[in-house]
């Protein structure tokens, strides 16, 4: 069911709430969670609703999206009430702002909150520089971005290495999840052995190329090379380098990936990009403080760009890395 | 860097890594079932399609069939698209596929088995497997031995140090207390008693866990959880199916058997469990056997018992047979179709709190749920018509289905007199978290392919639940035949009468 309540208030909007609530009985009180998404007025809600609506299957949420509309208008709040099957498992609210009200979304949301249930709010593209400093995100627990939906997405990530707080988070690094995965139960395996180089490439503007060879960089405290692919998709290919071989994992079609250890029969396993509803219900799983992802920023100077090391080394007929040699002496 | 606890890409604090399982392989011996048809394969693809089984993984099926690998992968594609969780993704399913074999032969072919142990061993060289091998015997009990013996002549059980070889097996473990020993004699002559998994689908259950959060978790009913607040415990699994088609695994064996022992004796010892120390396999173990070995039957039998057998009815809008006309019973089959006992747990917690077990075919409803009930109030500042309509106060954990918690208190009716009836607050899975939670066999499979082993129980609970019911098994062998209930009802007149003795009645559900 959709009700559209134009030029209303807050108050009008939860008046109207309860009262559906108790003629139509249907409505669960049961929420989680309050998800803010904010948005521009055009297409991006319907968009944005959708993924958190699939999301919301998995966790049952109040969805609150603030479009923000011209603000060369006179100030105005349209609401719609979603509910139902218009609402996949949870409710949703969209709040239309228009003039001065624009910029004051957060006065506008703080009424409609759930009580006591934590508050996600997310950008799914203009994230704020900030988005702890942000009227709305600072009402959050969890502020998701998405880097690779701005304009410049390595230049969205240095913004978020300056800005962490925790309860940041973003949907570039929770597209990795399945690769790190796959990387450490590698590790989990005989031999057990140092790891004295890592090399990652991907598309030059995959963000998620540049968080995975960071948190590499981070956790494998050695110098971890990030290479340019000119086609992509996203991450095309992870390397690890050990005394006794690689462990490489290459998915060249976005799809499929083929992992690769000595001594071993090559592997193929399903690696598919992942769509941002399963990034979403991901990212609602935890609400606290992602450390392993401050690490991964925190690792991202770390990154020696451009230069493949082996061929490098190779054509100069150098001897391997220091590290390496260690390993062998 | 010398072992997998010193992987550098492991942070204990990294909570959205998930323990994909190690190389491995699985070999189911029944694939023709119900059972692996609905749930094991399902269950598997579900895995893969949540990412959690390991590259590389091999599905072997045995069975006496002529199939060649891609007749068993079609099943299985079958048994995915129909009855899998998670929606049905092509690439998932094609990596899946390169892994699945197909061994032809029965359980007494030495020959077969020696192909199998070949097909494992070119698993290990094709696909990676390492040699690590669980084998699922989806099998009547009385093959046991024989898949068992040549499992390990065909060295298919021989483990060394950096490869497993693990064995899971279904209930029932055994008809009563000496059988169950014998069975675990035969298993354990092959397979070291950790590398034995026992599955008993209901700890693979959200909610069954959950009771342990709900319990540990919270400051708010712990305190209540004893003898001082408490006045029964009633747990209730009830089926409205009845057992036509199943006579050669029930007929025999009875509700009793089937159910109270396995299931409800785990839900019971996870209610009625203290603390444990941590959530470690052997501590949730040590815990377990501590309040199963305090928990005794209560007697005269005649009096806290009670047993019955469905005869035919309307039942839902069909006509149902009563179970001396399902096909495969004899007329005079004494097999019980509901049982229901009394326990008491003999520890300074529980003392003189009865535990209430009940199972049935053929009841009212598919239903199965724990209800703590309380005390009433010592005192009531009422007069007498303003509690009227007051019960007791109850907390119901719902295991399924609509998996959640009621709690049923007192409260004012609205009014200008003071009159205090029933409500009920519930929490549903449903409402509050996800409607895609995994299914038991998912858990419990994936439990297996990383040797955790919390969720299953052990040699020692079997044994202490037998002795538990083998006391009213021998009673009841004895003693009468069970009472006759009409199909689509809440049992035997029997069932009523236990309780009511002490002025108690069945909730229901």
């Amino acid at each position: 069911m959709i009700v559209d309540l134009p030029s209303t208030t807050t108050s009008q909007v939860n008046k109207k709430m309860v009262e559906l609530r108790e003629s139509g009985g249907a409505v669960a009180l049961g929420r989680v969670l309050t998800m803010v998404i904010v948005t521009g007025d055009g297409t991006e809600p319907e968009q944005a609703i959708q993924a958190a609506n699939d999301a919301s299957r998995e966790h049952p949420a109040r969805v609150i999206v603030v479009a923000r509309g011209a603000r060369q208008a006179a100030a105005r709040l349209d609401a719609q009430i979603r509910i139902g099957g218009d609402a996949g498992a949870s409710e949703v609210l969209v709040l239309r702002l228009y003039g001065p009200l624009a910029d004051e979304g957060a006065a506008s949301v703080v009424p409609l909150l759930l009580p006591d249930a934590p508050i996600v709010v997310w950008w799914p593209t203009d994230a704020p520089a900030h988005p702890a400093h942000d009227p709305i995100g600072a009402l959050g627990h969890r502020r998701i971005t998405d880097a690779a939906a701005e304009p410049d997405p390595i230049e969205a990530l240095q913004t978020r290495v300056r800005s962490y707080v925790d309860g940041d988070t973003d949907l570039a690094w929770t597209r990795l999840t399945s690769w790190r995965a796959l990387l450490a139960a590698a590790l989990d395996q005989p031999p057990f052995e140092r790891v004295t180089g890592a090399t990652v490439t991907g598309e030059s503007d995959s963000p998620s190329t540049d968080l995975l060879a960071g948190w590499l960089a981070a956790y494998l405290q050695i110098p971890v090379h990030r290479l340019d692919h000119p086609r992509g998709p996203g991450i095309v290919s992870a390397v690890l380098e050990r005394p006794s071989g690689n462990v490489e994992i290459v998915r060249p079609d976005g799809k499929t990936g083929t992992l690769t250890q000595p001594g071993q029969p090559e592997r193929r396993v399903a690696l598919q990009r992942r769509e941002v509803r399963d990034c979403l219900a991901e990212e609602l799983r935890r609400l606290d403080a992602d450390e392993i992802y401050e690490a991964t920023l925190r690792g991202l100077p770390e990154i020696v760009r451009g230069e493949d090391p082996t061929s490098a080394a190779a054509s100069a007929g150098i001897a391997p890395h220091s590290e390496q040699a260690e390993e062998f002496s | 860097m010398t072992s997998a606890e010193e992987n550098p890409l492991r942070d204990p604090r990294d909570k959205r890594l998930p323990r994909i399982a190690g190389p491995c392989g699985l070999t189911i011996f029944g694939v023709t079932g119900d059972l692996s048809r609905k749930k094991l394969m399902p269950a598997i693809y579900d895995l893969a399609n949540r990412g959690l089984l390991p590259p590389g993984f091999a599905l072997t099926g045995f069975a006496r069939r002529d199939w060649e690998d891609q007749d068993f992968g079609q099943i299985v594609y079958d048994a995915v698209k129909e009855n899998a969780r998670t929606p049905f993704r092509q690439q998932v399913w094609d990596r899946l596929a390169e892994g699945i074999r197909f061994v032809s032969g029965s359980f007494d072919d030495p020959d077969a088995f020696d192909r199998l142990a070949e097909t494992v061993k070119q698993l290990d060289a094709e696909r990676g497997t390492g040699g690590n091998h669980a084998f699922y015997l989806s099998v009547p009990p009385s093959m046991f031995p024989t898949v068992l013996t040549q499992l390990s002549r065909s060295g298919l059980a021989d483990q060394s140090e950096d490869t497993w070889r693990r064995v899971v097996i279904e209930k029932p473990f055994g008809h009563d207390l000496e059988s169950a020993q014998e069975l675990n004699r035969i298993v354990n002559e092959v397979f070291p008693e950790d590398s034995v998994f026992r599955i008993d689908h209901y700890l693979g259950k959200e909610t069954v866990q959950n009771i342990l959060a709900l319990r540990f978790a919270n400051q708010m009913f712990e305190p209540l959880w004893s003898a001082h607040y408490v006045d029964h415990v009633q747990i209730t699994m009830s089926e409205d199916i009845g057992l036509g088609g199943r006579a050669g695994y029930y007929d025999g064996i009875g509700a009793a058997r089937d159910v109270i022992q396995n299931h409800l004796l785990q839900l019971m010892a996870l209610t009625a469990m203290e603390e444990p120390l941590s959530f470690s396999p052997s501590h949730l173990r040590a815990e377990k056997s501590k309040v199963l070995s305090a928990t005794k039957p209560v007697g005269p039998f005649s009096e806290t018992t009670a047993r019955g057998q469905y005869t035919g009815g309307w039942q839902g809008g069909q006509k149902v047979p009563g179970l001396h006309e399902e096909g495969g019973f004899a007329s005079d089959s004494t097999t019980e179709t509901f049982a229901a006992i009394t326990l008491e747990v003999e520890s300074r917690r529980w003392a003189g709190v009865p535990f209430y077990l009940r199972t049935g075919k053929r009841l009212g409803r598919r239903v199965t749920e724990i209800a703590v009930v309380f005390k009433r109030a010592p005192h009531l500042p009422f007069d007498d018509t303003m509690t009227e309509e007051l019960g007791q106060n109850a907390l119901v954990i719902r295991v399924q289905p609509d998996e959640g918690v009621t709690m049923r208190f007192g409260s004012k009716v609205p009014g200008t007199s003071m009159e205090v009836r029933d409500v009920t607050m519930d929490f549903g899975y449903g409402h509050s978290f996800t409607e895609s939670s995994p299914e038991a066999y998912e858990r419990l499979l994936l439990d297996v392919l990383l040797g955790e082993p919390s969720l299953f129980p052990v040699n020692e609970e079997v044994e202490l639940s037998w002795k538990i019911l083998d006391q009213v098994l021998d009673h009841w062998a004895e003693h009468g035949k069970p009472e006759q209930y009409k199909a689509g009802t809440w049992g035997p007149s029997s069932a009523e009468t236990m309780l009511a003795r002490s002025g108690r009645a069945w909730r229901r559900p």
